[in-house]
Parts: structure tokens; C-alpha cells; sequence
């Protein structure tokens, strides 16, 4: 009886690449270096595109970028087992703290701006600090409470300009650094991220989503290591929130919207959880979408929902993990046992 | 006389209405190997999480090398030098299999031992395989943890508390779940580490293999303290053999 | 004074814990957190407000038919949504997160912004002792303090309560004893979305019915549900007391937009002093880890 069996197997370039054979000749060179290189000449050469597309265009880059940051915050949230369903709450932090430090301080934006990650973050990972000792179901339920509660709050007191937001805020110098700024920052961001996993560190950290109790058990303090991560991943967030209130000049509730939350949520799990490139590629795929179905309303964010659910419960693997399948692996199909 | 290593004060712990840990009390020699046995649901695990900070004592104390470790989160009771296996295993199955002792061999207690940066972790983690009886030069030691066999688990787990030099290892039911060619493998890497100067507990329902090697034993049921002493004289109790056996076939 | 801080501080609690009920009764169940409540909330009071106004059926047949809608709507998701993604938190929580939001951007793209209401059960009003409370809020408390003594009841006293609380308690024991955990579980969500709507049909009558209100009442389900404590009914219940006359003591004495920071305060204190819950079991680290 005859039988087939599909079987994946590394394609011989990826296998030649391995170690320093990755230098041995240009074909194996550049199979490694253009699936990096293309993206980052891709995006620096966009905002140079400025001429050609039109001013609307390049205000919906930086709209990607910043759900772009929000993603990889969130994938590297997801990589250590903790799911966020408010990364909405570090943006927002980012985007009132750089507000006040303009409006009652009067700094350039280009010291506020690191002055307000840091800090941000800081505030970030000491609020979210006794919740990772809990169960994942509490952290995901805090960071979707607290930006909700955080907008209501700043909405019924009237602090920090209440509904009505804070206008007038200092813009950025000039123009290439209002482009320049959270592409380089996300090009950094994207393959620092994924430098950060590959090192012994980031083993420790996915440890810490295959198993807490086993990484325990090796004398690793866990809850400390997730309170790094939360922080890092903050800096993501706070950075882009900062930068977007001084490129908009303007801060409100809506820094707090849980728009900010869903959409890098999606982003990534379109994208594929846990490989930082998937969450870029899913930004730059919904964002732009998102623009041209503008006309929709509120419907697009169903639609996000809708996608949410497919594939989290369908497709759990994500673009990119399949374009990355597809480029190292092929598939073939085997007979297996003997013709009678 | 020498301070004992482990000194274990009264442990108790309940858990609902049972008591799985009822006053426990042993000292432990530097340098001895100690069996724990008795039936299941005797508290042997249970003894040990309280040991190693899993789990929090009602009451009691537990003394490693002269100092109270009672109440100690278990990560900073594996950095003061015991390390312990797990009945349930669980690697972490994603990562391949040399790269789970990336995360021992990242901890405080390694790093100072071995003072700062000391070259790669991988190679050490290679090694560390190889003395648990990973042939050297196979794939295996490559391939993802989630693709092994329970046999290579159990050394994994094995080579997870050696990475962490310990004084101290407790092995809870390495055994189980072995067939009787591994265990014969495994075995005299255990005397070897015995030979190398560690201390070392372990939990066994084999007790064939586990009587050839331990000095001393001790034997718990229902949470209690029923015996303690060297296997020659455990095998002779009546009140053992009842525990196990139950009543009528004694 | 005294009086009317009593029995309205009274009355929120009552409100707060219907809203919390259903969510603290689906994850203590079936270890889901139900993040689409305020959306099954939404969903109800505009179901039951449709088949009132537009079909015109009487409303007792309205509250009914709603009431089961939802039931069954949450069974639905379990069916074919987390039945699927059982045990992984991340799947389970994006899942129910995506349905919620789903349903009240639907509505809110179709327009249903906030001119609808429900009638209330009783019309007038009565006073005690200086305070004049009117009849619908008599009801609601009434109706919570009911609901809540037929729930303890359900659960202590019936075969499919007692098996609730089993699988709350341990699963796999269970499952050797024969109770279906996947079916117990999928009853367990069915239950907690239908006392969504009751609560939604109890309480909207004192306002409208906006989109915004589902957030409200998912914000208000998952503080009550963390300072109580996850799973726990009593704990429900003393988290919505405490709420409750938490809020209205802060209207009362410093100004009424300031009851959004209590939440905000209680949450930070229970997280900084006890992080599972006023009444949460705090797990040991074995089976928490």
C-alpha cells in the first residue's frame, strides 16, 4: 500500500549559510543580507518619496510607524508570556508626559522627548510591577483597564487639559526629523528587539513564556526579569507616544483610545507572534488599508476584530512565519511504503 | 561532629483538610546520599517543595549550611547552592534542548562562581549534556526539547541542576518513567556525582536500584516520619512493609 | 443625610455587583475571563429594546427573549470560539476581547449611539424617612439581593450547580467523576452572559443606552472582579459594597467626577497589598507558576 507524506525540509542555501560559511560566497551573502536590507532602504527611502505621493501620505507613515512601535512593544510583551491588551496605556503616558514637561517647563522637544520615555517608563513598569507576579489573565485585564480608567479619569477631572486635550505644544526643528525620527527609532527598535531575543538574556526570557516554574528552578528571579521586559518594552511605547505629541502638537484622551490597543494587537497576530518582523509587516499592512477604507467608519474596527478572532483561533502562525517557512523550507511530497 | 548540611525542623503543611506534611524533622549529612520512599500520596513531593521554597511551610524550619532558608522565594534557595528536579517534567519545549541550560547557566550563583563572563554558554551547555550521557557528537543535543523522548527529558532535568553547581541536589523520582537500560545508564552517573562531593536526596518508588546506592533512608507515610535509617534496617521494619503493602498481605 | 448615603450607597453596590456578577461567575466557572460583557450587555438592552419598540411584543416577552439571546450568544462563542483555544490565556483573552469590542462598534457603526432607553419596571416613587428613592431603584435592589440568594442557592443546592463549583474547584478530579468540564464550562459562560442582561435590563433604564456604556460596564466588572477577587462571589459582593459606598461617599463629599478614581485607587490598593484579591486565594507558587 502506498502513502504520502508532505515533508518540509531546509532548503541547501540555508543549510550552506550555517556559521561562517555564511561568508563563502556572495549568493549565500546576500541571502541572508537582503531579506534585512530591502526593508530598512525601503523605509528610509520613504519619507524621501514626499515629493511623489503627497503630504497625505507621509502623515499615514507616521501613523504606521507609531502602530508599529506599539506592536513590537507589544510582540516583545508576547515573547515573555505576557499579554497586553493596552499598549494604548504606555502611549499615553509617553504622550502626557512629554505634554507636561513642554507646557510647564518649556524644554526643546528634543530633550523632552528622552526625558519623557525614561520616565514614562519608569512609571510604566512600577505601575504594572506587582501585577506580573499574578496570573497572565491579570495582566491583560490591568492594561486594558487602566488606559480606559486613566481616560475617564482625566476626562471627568479635567487635569492635564481634560477633554478638550493640550494644544499648542512645541513642534519638532524641522521636517527630516519629524520623518527620520521614528523610522531610524523603529528600524533600531525592530532589530534591536531581535537581537535582544537571540542572546542568552532573550533564552531566559522566552523561558519565561514556555515555562515560569522551570526558569525558576534554574535560580532565575522571574518576576525581576519580567519587570525589565515590561520596562523595555515601555520605552517602545512611551518613545513613539512622546514623539507623536509633538509631531501633532497636540495631546487629549485619545492618547488613551483603545484604538491604540487593538490595532498593534492586530498588527501582530497578523503578522505572526513572536518574530518582531511579523508585527512590523502587520503595522504596514493595516495601517495603510485602514486609510484606503477610511469611508467605513467604526466598521474597520470589527473588521480588525473579525480578523483578531480568525486568526488567533484558525491561523495561529501568522504571516510572517510562513514567508519565513517558505523562504528557509520547501515541501515535498514523499511516497512512503512500498507498491504491492 | 560536623553541622549537618540540611537540617529540617518540624515541617508541616495543609492543604484544605489534608495534612500532607505532618512535623517532619531529619538532618542531613554533607556529602550523604539520603533515600526518601513511601507509598504515593505520602507527602515525599510535598517535602521537598517546602525544602526548596515551592511551596510556603505552615510551620517548621528548614536549615541549609547553618542558615534559616524557611520562607526563601525558591530562586534565591537554588542560588544558595540546592537544586532539585521535577516529577512532572517540563523543559521548555520550544527552545532546543542544549539552549534550556542557557537559562541555569545564567544565573547569579553561576556567574559568580565562574566570576563574570566566561566564554560561551553553549559550549558549557554541550558539555553539561554530554556528562548526562548525551552521546557528544549526535544530533540530539540540537533538536528541539519538545521532539525528545521522556528518557532524554529526565537527564535534561538531570543536567538543569548540575548547570547550577549545587551542594545540594534533590532528584525527585528521576526514575520514573525510565526503562530499566537507562536507569542502568543513569546510575553511575549519579555515583559519579556523589564521588565529586555533592549532597544528594532522592525521592524513588525503585527501590532495588535506589537500596544499592543510598547510606541512608527514610520513610515517610501520611505526611509522618515512620523510619529513618540505613536500608539493611528499612527492609526489615514491619511497620515499612505495612505502609506499603497494607495490612492484610503482612 | 446619613439615610440617603445609606441607601443609595446601598443601591450602587447592588449595581455594581449585578454588573460583576455574571463576568465573576463565567471565570470562576469556567477560568474564561469574558472580556465581550459589555459588549453581551450592550447587546441585551438593545435586543430587548428593538423587539419592545420596533416589534412591539410585550416587554415581559422581550426581557425573556433577550435574556436567553444572550445566554445562548455566549454559548455560541464558547462553541465555536474558545472551545478551540481552551487553556491558552493569550488566545482565549484576544478572543473574547475581539467579540466584545466587535459587537459595540457594530452597534455603533449602525447608528445605535444613545437615544434609546428602556421603560422602567415601576413608575413613581416613595420616600423613607426623608429620602425619596423612586420604585425602579427599589426593584433593582430587590432583584440584586434575589438573584444573588438564587444563585447561592443554584449552586449549593442543585446537581449543575454543585458541578459548577467542582469545576471551579478542581477539573480533572471532576472529569473522572463524570461531569462534561467542556459542557459544564460552556453553561458556565451561557449563565454569566445572561446575567449580563439581566443586569443590562435592570439597569438601563436609569440612563440610556450608549455605546460607551459597555465599556463602562467592562471596566466596572474587571475592578470589581480584581478587588474582590477573581472567581470568588462573596468576594463580588464585598468588592461591590465597598465600591459602592466608595463612590458615593466621594459624589457626596467632594464632587461627583471624581467616583472614576475610586476605581482607580481601589485597583493600585489592592495591588499593592494584596494583589489576588481581598477574598482571592492566593495561590502557592506551585500551582500558580
Amino acid at each position: 500500500m502506498v502513502s504520502y507524506r508532505r515533508e518540509r525540509l531546509d532548503r541547501g542555501i540555508k543549510a550552506r549559510c550555517n556559521g561562517i560559511f555564511a561568508l563563502s560566497s556572495y549568493r549565500e551573502i546576500l541571502y541572508l543580507l537582503l531579506p534585512r536590507a530591502i526593508p530598512v532602504v525601503f523605509l528610509l527611502i520613504l519619507p524621501l518619496l514626499k515629493g511623489v505621493v503627497g503630504l497625505y501620505w507621509e502623515k499615514v507613515l507616521v501613523i504606521t510607524c507609531i502602530i508599529a512601535f506599539l506592536s513590537l512593544s507589544w510582540d516583545l510583551l508576547a515573547s515573555v508570556g505576557l499579554v497586553s491588551l493596552g499598549q494604548a496605556l504606555f502611549f499615553g503616558i509617553g504622550a502626557y508626559f512629554v505634554a507636561f514637561l513642554d507646557n510647564t517647563l518649556g524644554w526643546p522637544p528634543l530633550f523632552t522627548i528622552p526625558l519623557a520615555t525614561l520616565t514614562g517608563a519608569f512609571f510604566s513598569a512600577f505601575l504594572l510591577s506587582p501585577i506580573v507576579r499574578l496570573r497572565g489573565i491579570y495582566f491583560a485585564m490591568i492594561t486594558l483597564a487602566l488606559p480606559l480608567l486613566f481616560a475617564r479619569i482625566i476626562e471627568a477631572t479635567g487635569i492635564l487639559g481634560g477633554t478638550e486635550g493640550l494644544t499648542g505644544l512645541s513642534p519638532l526643528p524641522n521636517i527630516w526629523i519629524e520623518f527620520y525620527m521614528p523610522i531610524i527609532g523603529l528600524i533600531v527598535c525592530l532589530f534591536g528587539f531581535r537581537r535582544l531575543i537571540n542572546t542568552d538574556y532573550g533564552v531566559v526570557l522566552q523561558g519565561l513564556r514556555d515555562s515560569d516554574r522551570t526558569v525558576m528552578a534554574g535560580g532565575i528571579n522571574i518576576y525581576w526579569y519580567k519587570i525589565q521586559v515590561v520596562f523595555i518594552s515601555a520605552l517602545a511605547g512611551t518613545f513613539i507616544g512622546a514623539f507623536s505629541t509633538h509631531y501633532y502638537q497636540f495631546v487629549g484622551m485619545s492618547a488613551f483610545a483603545i484604538d491604540l490597543s487593538i490595532l498593534p494587537l492586530t498588527s501582530a497576530i497578523l503578522g505572526g507572534v513572536g518574530t518582531f518582523a511579523g508585527a512590523t509587516l502587520g503595522a504596514f499592512i493595516l495601517v495603510p488599508m485602514s486609510e484606503i477604507f477610511r469611508a467605513f467608519g467604526t466598521l474597520r474596527v470589527v473588521f480588525y476584530c473579525i480578523i483578531l478572532v480568525v486568526f488567533v483561533v484558525a491561523l495561529p502562525e501568522g504571516i510572517f512565519h510562513y514567508l519565513q517557512r517558505k523562504y528557509h523550507q520547501f515541501e515535498r511530497v514523499v511516497t512512503v511504503g512500498t507498491k504491492e | 561532629m560536623k553541622e549537618p548540611i540540611l537540617r529540617v525542623t518540624n515541617l508541616s503543611k495543609k492543604f484544605g483538610g489534608v495534612k500532607a506534611v505532618d512535623g517532619i524533622s531529619f538532618d542531613l549529612e554533607e556529602k550523604a546520599l539520603l533515600g526518601i520512599i513511601g507509598p504515593n500520596g505520602s507527602g515525599k513531593t510535598t517535602l521537598v517543595n517546602l525544602i526548596t521554597g515551592f511551596v510556603r511551610p505552615d510551620s517548621g524550619k528548614v536549615f541549609f549550611k547553618g542558615r534559616e532558608i524557611t520562607r526563601f522565594m525558591p530562586y534565591r534557595i537554588v542560588n544558595s547552592g540546592i537544586a532539585r528536579t521535577f516529577q512532572m517534567v517540563r523543559p521548555l519545549y520550544k527552545l532546543p534542548t542544549f539552549k534550556n541550560l542557557i537559562v541555569p547557566l545564567y544565573s547569579p550563583r553561576v556567574k559568580k562562581l565562574r566570576g563574570g563572563k566566561y566564554g560561551e554558554r553553549d559550549e558549557v551547555a554541550v558539555d553539561l549534556l554530554e556528562e548526562v550521557g548525551f552521546e557528544r557528537d549526535s544530533f540530539v543535543p540540537y533538536k528541539v526539547a519538545s521532539t525528545l523522548p521522556h528518557g532524554y527529558l529526565k537527564r535534561l532535568e538531570l543536567a538543569r541542576c548540575l548547570a547550577v553547581r549545587p551542594d545540594l541536589i534533590i532528584l525527585d523520582e528521576l526514575f520514573s518513567g525510565m526503562s530499566l537500560s537507562e536507569v542502568a545508564s543513569t546510575l553511575p552517573i549519579i555515583e559519579k556525582i556523589k564521588e565529586e562531593g555533592k549532597t544528594l536526596i532522592m525521592i524513588e518508588h525503585r527501590l532495588r536500584e535506589l537500596f544499592r546506592i543510598v547510606d541512608r533512608v527514610l520513610v515517610l507515610n501520611f505526611g509522618k516520619k515512620i523510619d529513618e535509617g540505613s536500608p539493611q534496617e528499612i527492609k526489615n521494619n514491619e511497620e515499612v512493609k505495612k505502609a506499603y503493602l497494607g495490612t492484610e498481605v503482612v | 443625610m446619613v439615610l440617603s448615603i445609606l441607601i443609595y450607597g446601598g443601591l450602587n453596590s447592588i449595581i455594581l455587583a449585578l454588573i460583576a456578577l455574571g463576568f465573576s461567575l463565567t471565570i470562576g466557572i469556567s477560568g474564561v475571563a469574558n472580556l465581550a460583557h459589555g459588549g453581551f450587555y450592550v447587546f441585551a438592552g438593545l435586543l430587548t429594546w428593538m423587539l419592545f419598540d420596533s416589534l412591539g411584543l410585550p416587554y415581559f416577552i422581550a426581557i425573556l427573549l433577550s435574556v436567553v439571546a444572550t445566554g445562548l450568544l455566549g454559548a455560541l462563542m464558547y462553541w465555536v470560539v474558545l472551545l478551540r483555544v481552551r487553556g491558552i490565556v493569550l488566545s482565549e483573552v484576544i478572543a473574547t476581547l475581539a467579540i466584545g469590542i466587535a459587537i459595540l462598534e457594530f452597534f455603533r457603526w449602525k447608528g445605535f449611539v444613545h437615544y434609546y432607553g428602556l421603560p422602567y419596571f415601576v413608575e413613581g416613587s416613595i420616600e423613607i424617612a426623608g429620602v425619596t428613592i423612586d420604585y425602579h431603584r427599589l426593584s433593582i435592589i430587590g432583584i440584586g439581593l434575589l438573584l444573588m440568594f438564587l444563585l447561592w442557592l443554584f449552586t449549593h443546592h442543585t446537581k449543575i450547580g454543585l458541578a459548577f463549583r467542582a469545576i471551579a474547584q478542581e477539573e480533572y478530579t471532576s472529569l473522572s467523576f463524570g461531569i462534561k468540564s467542556d459542557w459544564i464550562a460552556m453553561l458556565g459562560v451561557a449563565f454569566g452572559s445572561a446575567l449580563a442582561a439581566i443586569a443590562a435590563i435592570t439597569i438601563l433604564p436609569l440612563g440610556t443606552i450608549s455605546i460607551g456604556v459597555g465599556y463602562e460596564v467592562l471596566l466596572i466588572a474587571m475592578a470589581v472582579a480584581v478587588v474582590g477577587g477573581l472567581g470568588s462571589t462573596l468576594g463580588t459582593l464585598v468588592a461591590s459594597l465597598i465600591l459602592g459606598y466608595a463612590q458615593v461617599i466621594t459624589a457626596t463629599f467632594l464632587a461627583p467626577h471624581w467616583m472614576m478614581v475610586v476605581y482607580l485607587v481601589a485597583i493600585i490598593v489592592v495591588l499593592a497589598i494584596k494583589p489576588s484579591g481581598l477574598l482571592g486565594k492566593f495561590k502557592e507558587l506551585e500551582e500558580r507558576v
